[in-house]
């Protein structure tokens, strides 16, 4: 449905995105992640027409949407600071673009309160948004985007301003109307947790470039570059040895046994349901030496407490330098 | 403790507090005061007459003339030096290169003084020598004699005025323009509203604070900045172009009628504070402020 093609973009002498290309299919919810400064933002904006490419193309079912002003690519976006219009009320800023489109009042009036009943905003419409809090704002932007039906919608890091807790219920929810709509979603984000739980694809970038597309599970499981390996997953995947010889094993693969590999314990870190252990591995030769484990429960191993470490083959990933 | 703040807020307060009681209050209670009391010469002492200064004034035909003026003259000058100021901001806030001279262009009318802006302005309007008119003999037309033409001084202070004055308010509207978050804009041409429309529904709207600032301003100003009379036209011909302040200043100065000055000067205080006040109240509902 939405093909980007090779498109760049430079601001003077640094290339912030560099031949990006990927597809969007019907009712997909595609994830841009990637650490900050990658270019996703930037690659989003020119998605929906606020920067133009350098070079490269975009297509939106089939038609060449490259060089169209935003208003007329007929996309809805939900921006990270919200962008709601301060003076009108909820109800106004939820009409806003129809209003624009010049939509009949009452098609306005239907999808207004089928969006409303859908995110729950019923009290509030003729609230202003300084009178809402975070989460409300946040519905507001979205009912604004759903209300729209447009073809494609993006979300530029919709839940960054929110508390931990505020954005485990907007993800549950989001895609849950997402695939109640089969909306079409580009979403950007550098949490790879709401990327990972939320996209049917990811589109890993790094330095502006693509590193890896792929379905969260393979992200996770088959990581191609020790980027992705170490981007996805948390701890990072430990990397061992170099060159030729470049393995990469999660912490959470590894076993605390009483035969294997031996490993010295630098220190513990509790994190409740399991405690990442930092072990020195120097004995095994080259590359990282210190390695993360996930050790599950509570452990608490005495520093220079000598260890023996294992992991399944099929956990060893193999990567060239 | 209360007590001891107290103190030293007031202490604090002090040095500005004298100023103002000392070049504003007393100066207006003491005008107040004035308005009511006459003497027949300088020497003489003066003496209650109760509201005889208003009902001279009331009879005054200068009085009427200068008042109408005065209106004509805000009419014209405000609201045109405001719908420039907004427009001009508009384009040195926009991404087009040369913006800071733009700007500084703009700006120039308003750190000129009024005495020079005035003298550089009565070349303009000079009848032979002047610009606009040899201009306008190029392509054959014979230009009139701006500021000696009854029916043209008044105009020809305003256009002046307005030069002056929308370079001032530009500098607000700039100012506000820039705290507008660029997402928002962002958001609105990704809803489809065209640029009128994202003037009318947001940008407008959200200068509306600046506006009514700009508004009292402009007003008071109207009021306030007669320097440019004295060079241009003193009021005249047959004051077709004298404003209240230039006939309160003729009053005290020229006619030496200090008490009839007084009486104007709180006529007019009293005209500047109703209109500050009707434009709060009707204005103050309908602004958002954030």
């Amino acid at each position: 449905m939405l093909k980007v093609d090779g498109i760049s973009r430079s601001y003077g002498d640094l290339k912030v995105v560099d031949q990006l290309s990927f597809t969007v299919n019907e009712g997909e919810f595609v994830a841009l992640l990637g650490p900050s400064g990658c270019g996703k933002s930037t690659s989003l904006k020119m998605i929906a027409g606020l920067e133009v490419p350098d070079e490269g193309s975009i297509h939106l079912d089939g038609r060449d949407i490259t060089q169209l002003s935003p208003g007329d690519r007929k996309l809805a976006m939900v921006f990270q600071s919200y962008a709601l219009f301060p003076h009108l009320k909820v109800e106004e800023n939820i009409l806003f673009g129809l209003q624009a489109r010049k939509v009949p009042k009452n098609e306005q009036k239907k999808r207004l309160d089928s969006v409303v009943e859908l995110v729950g905003l019923g009290d509030h419409l003729q609230k202003k948004p300084g009178q809402l809090s975070g989460g409300q704002c946040q519905r507001v932007a979205l009912a604004r985007a759903i209300v729209a039906q447009a073809k494609l919608c993006l979300m530029d890091e919709p839940l960054s301003n929110l508390d931990a807790k505020l954005r485990n219920e907007m993800r549950t929810e989001i895609r849950a109307l997402q695939q109640r709509l089969g909306m079409s979603v580009i979403y950007v984000t550098h949490d790879q947790v709401e990327a990972m739980s939320m996209a049917d694809r990811i589109v890993l970038m790094n330095d502006g470039k693509v590193e890896q597309v792929d379905v969260p599970e393979a992200l996770y499981s088959k990581p191609k570059t020790i980027f992705t390996a170490q981007f996805i997953g948390s701890p990072p995947m430990n990397i061992i040895g170099s060159g030729e010889d470049c393995r990469g094993i999660r912490p959470e693969h590894i076993e605390i046994s009483e035969h294997g590999m031996p490993a010295s314990v630098v220190s513990c870190d509790y994190h409740g349901a399991d405690t990442i252990v930092l072990a020195d591995v120097s004995a095994m030769g080259e590359g990282q030496k210190l390695i993360k484990i996930r050790y599950p429960g509570h452990a608490m191993f005495a520093p220079q407490q000598r260890l023996a470490i294992r992991w399944a083959p099929e956990n060893e990933h193999k990567f060239l330098v | 403790m209360l007590k001891r703040f107290n103190l030293k807020a007031w202490l604090l307060l002090l040095p500005a507090l004298s100023f103002l009681i000392a070049f504003t209050h007393w100066p207006t209670l003491k005008s107040i005061w004035r308005s009511f009391t006459w003497a027949r010469s300088d020497v003489a002492p003066s003496q209650f007459v109760g509201f005889e200064n208003y009902q001279l004034l009331l009879e005054d035909p200068v009085f009427w003339k200068v008042f109408e003026n005065n209106f004509w003259y805000a009419v014209g000058t405000v609201p045109t030096s405001i719908a420039l100021a907004i427009i001009m901001a508009l384009w040195v806030n926009s991404k087009i290169r040369g913006t800071s001279l733009l700007r500084l262009a703009f700006f120039t009318p308003t750190i000129l003084p009024m005495i020079t802006v005035a003298n550089i302005w009565l070349f303009f309007y000079s009848p032979q020598i002047g610009l606009f008119n040899q201009l306008l003999a190029l392509v054959g037309i014979e230009g009139p004699n701006w500021l000696g033409d009854p029916d043209l001084a008044l105009s020809s202070l305003m256009v002046m005025t307005v030069w002056k004055e929308a370079g001032f308010f530009m500098i607000f509207y700039l100012a506000a323009l820039q705290t507008l978050s660029p997402e928002l804009y962002a958001a609105a041409k990704l809803e489809g509203a065209s640029a009128w429309r994202i003037f009318r529904k947001i940008t407008f709207p959200l200068l509306m604070p600046t506006t009514l600032f700009v508004l009292i301003n402009a007003i008071l100003n109207a009021f306030k900045l007669v320097d440019h009379l004295f060079i241009l036209t003193k009021g005249g011909p047959n004051n077709e172009s004298n404003l209240l302040l230039y006939y309160i200043y003729e009053t005290a100065f020229s006619f030496l009628d200090s008490y009839y000055a007084a009486t104007l000067t709180v006529v007019m205080l009293a005209t500047l504070a109703v209109i500050a006040l009707v434009q709060m109240l009707l204005l103050d509902r309908k602004i958002h402020y954030r």
